[in-house]
């Protein structure tokens, strides 16, 4: 089993996401996914201080690759896409199929990544075709989904031709907008956010009128209330995932990633904090907890 | 430019038919559907009726094969498109690429729209499922604004398909997991958001509460009008504030923006709603045939009729509409 970073979804200053990365290049993750894929607005760090970042992490033994944005609405923003596909020395993560479409004319081998809907084998084996070197599977697919769909891909010979990595800590992604709302819930519109998810570094929770922990607002992002945790689970993910992602967390994250290396070793169950869940593992509502 | 009517049923194939569509379009009472509910759609008798009235008329059908495949069930979504092929349908309209795959290859005359399920935003997103899968139109989802429409219509030749009025999903369609998250049923995997099945309602001392698979979505007191406990469209807590934290209950309504798509070279303009009643196609597909007739007579001078944005508001959602994400002050 391998581990990963995965792109951190929030936005933090330039010194802190350095901070981040100076631990990460010594850290046991053997993948390191970089750049911003949630709003483009979000610019600590711009393009050339993410290849700067890349190549200085590239020195280490670690796969570095770059991440890019999920929701693409302007002109602008598919140009800075094509210039990251044409980057020429790093691997692309794809979370929109324009990332797809520009490293296959640049015949650059891309990360199909979890904002991209590829839900079953025939679409994987077309994927495979145009270069994918890794699927990241989509956040609500839990493991008999995702072991049929493998077992279909072995019997056409095609399931060593990439790797499956999935999100197995941090909140997940559940749904992107137009909308920000963030800046809503400061009252504001997108256009006058003032870069405001810079004060919420973990984003901004949402309960119910019950005070359940349903969602956590982060920019356009809406993500799960729950931290996905499949910390109890790494023992049946032996000869389906390859790599295991941990999702970047303002505090704790080397820790976190620590621990489920030792605990792939170690395999036994504790029970979950609360306000953490595996439910999609389980087939069952991602919310909820085995 | 067309106006695409939805249909749950034969009685509002009739009405979007009597009323002025262009065109229809319906999907298989099948999971291979994002309109997935008991009691709607078409089976294989059903579906050749409503091909057969729509033919008879010289409009056009479209079918909605477009959630995604589950593994081990492959031959569900392949029966779908080999259906609507069968019945002469005009159009196939499909998200996943496993679906888009087999249709460009077993059917490659056939003609095959982008769903808006399957999320293409942008021009290289459109490229993509182009060279690919050889699609003939794209479905926009519901997270541009009205400038990034025409930008992305001057920036390709491929035909445009806009929703124009109805239910407002806020987020980029086919990449919003809050309905599985709650039940474990999304828009992807059943063709369902926020599943009647799940949903509880029970009048308390706080007032009626509504809920999806228990979780407390909202609480009207008795001068507040209820609405489906769509999960998106609940009222929440962010520290100490309480409020529609994502969105509130309203429909999308554009009746405003015709001369803007017009302009903006869109080929078809969508309603939304195969899950509502043939009296509510008949009223949406009458006022917008309306507008798009007033607007063809005289460009130049077309203004909405007062009259027809109170009955549109009558069958919206919290009987209120939005521009959406089209007016930039919405996002």
């Amino acid at each position: 089993m391998k581990f990963s970073l995965g792109a951190n979804q929030y936005y933090w200053p330039k010194a802190t996401i350095a901070e981040f990365y100076q631990q990460a290049a010594t850290s046991n993750a053997d993948i390191i996914y970089l750049g911003e894929t949630v709003c483009s607005k979000r610019r600590e760090l711009r393009q050339k201080d993410w290849l700067n970042l890349a190549q200085e992490l590239a020195k280490t033994n670690k796969q570095i690759v770059l991440s890019t944005m999920a929701l693409l609405e302007a002109p602008s923003e598919v140009m800075l896409l094509q210039k990251y596909c044409a980057n020429g020395e790093f691997i692309i993560e794809a979370n929109d199929v324009g990332a797809i479409e520009f490293c296959r004319q640049n015949k650059v081998e891309f990360v199909c990544g979890q904002a991209i809907n590829a839900y079953n084998a025939p679409a994987l084996k077309r994927l495979v075709g145009m270069g994918m070197q890794r699927w990241v599977t989509p956040v609500e697919l839990g493991r008999d989904w995702i072991k049929q769909t493998l077992d279909e891909l072995d019997r056409q010979n095609l399931r060593d031709k990439f790797e499956v990595e999935i999100q197995a800590y941090g909140h997940l992604p559940l749904a992107y907008s137009a909308r920000c709302f963030t800046a809503r819930s400061e009252n504001r519109s997108k256009d006058e956010c003032q870069l405001c998810c810079i004060n919420y570094p973990s984003g901004r929770l949402v309960d119910s009128q019950e005070d359940k922990q349903l969602f956590v607002l982060n920019g356009i992002q809406t993500m799960s209330g729950d931290c996905y945790n499949l910390s109890n689970d790494i023992a049946s993910m032996k000869n389906l995932i390859d790599v295991i992602r941990i999702s970047p967390q303002a505090e704790n994250t080397f820790t976190i990633l620590d621990d489920f290396i030792d605990r792939e070793q170690h395999s036994e169950y504790r029970k979950l904090p609360a306000n953490h869940s595996n439910g999609y593992w389980h087939e069952i509502a991602g919310m909820q907890t085995i | 430019m067309e106006l695409l009517c939805p249909a749950g049923s034969l009685p509002a194939v009739k009405a979007a038919l009597e009323h002025g569509a262009d065109a229809i379009f319906i999907g298989m009472n099948n999971e291979t559907n994002a309109r997935h509910f008991a009691g709607l759609n078409f089976n294989d008798k059903r579906i050749l009726q409503a091909a057969d009235l729509i033919n008879q008329q010289n409009k056009d059908l479209h079918i909605a094969i477009n959630t995604f495949a589950r593994p081990g069930d492959f031959k569900a979504w392949k029966y779908s498109v080999d259906k609507a092929v069968d019945i002469g349908a005009k159009a196939l309209i499909i998200a996943d690429m496993a679906v888009l795959d087999y249709a460009a290859d077993k059917y490659p005359e056939a003609e095959v729209h982008l769903s808006v399920q399957a999320s293409a935003t942008n021009k290289a997103a459109i490229d993509f499922y182009r060279n690919n899968f050889n699609i003939q139109r794209v479905v926009l989802p519901r997270v541009l604004s009205l400038q990034q429409v025409k930008q992305l219509s001057r920036q390709t030749d491929i035909e445009l398909e806009v929703f124009a009025f109805g239910s407002l999903c806020i987020m980029a369609e086919g990449r919003c997991y809050l309905s599985s998250y709650l039940t474990g049923e999304s828009p992807n995997t059943v063709g369902a958001c926020s599943p009647a099945k799940f949903v509880n309602w029970q009048q308390t001392d706080d007032g009626l509460e509504s809920r999806l698979n228990d979780v407390l979505i909202d609480r009207y007191q008795d001068d507040e009008n209820a609405g489906y406990p769509t999960l998106c469209k609940g009222r929440f807590k962010v520290d100490d504030s309480l409020y529609h934290a994502l969105e509130e209950p309203t429909s999308l309504n554009t009746i405003d923006l015709i001369p803007e798509l017009a302009k903006a070279n869109i080929a078809s303009v969508k309603i939304e709603g195969r899950q509502r009643s043939p009296a509510y196609v008949a009223t949406v597909t009458r006022l917008w045939r309306q507008a798009i007739d007033k607007y063809q007579a005289d460009p130049e001078n077309y203004q909405a009729d007062e009259s027809w944005m109170a009955e549109l508001g009558n069958i919206s959602e919290g009987s209120q509409t939005t521009l959406g994400a089209y007016h930039r002050s919405w996002q």
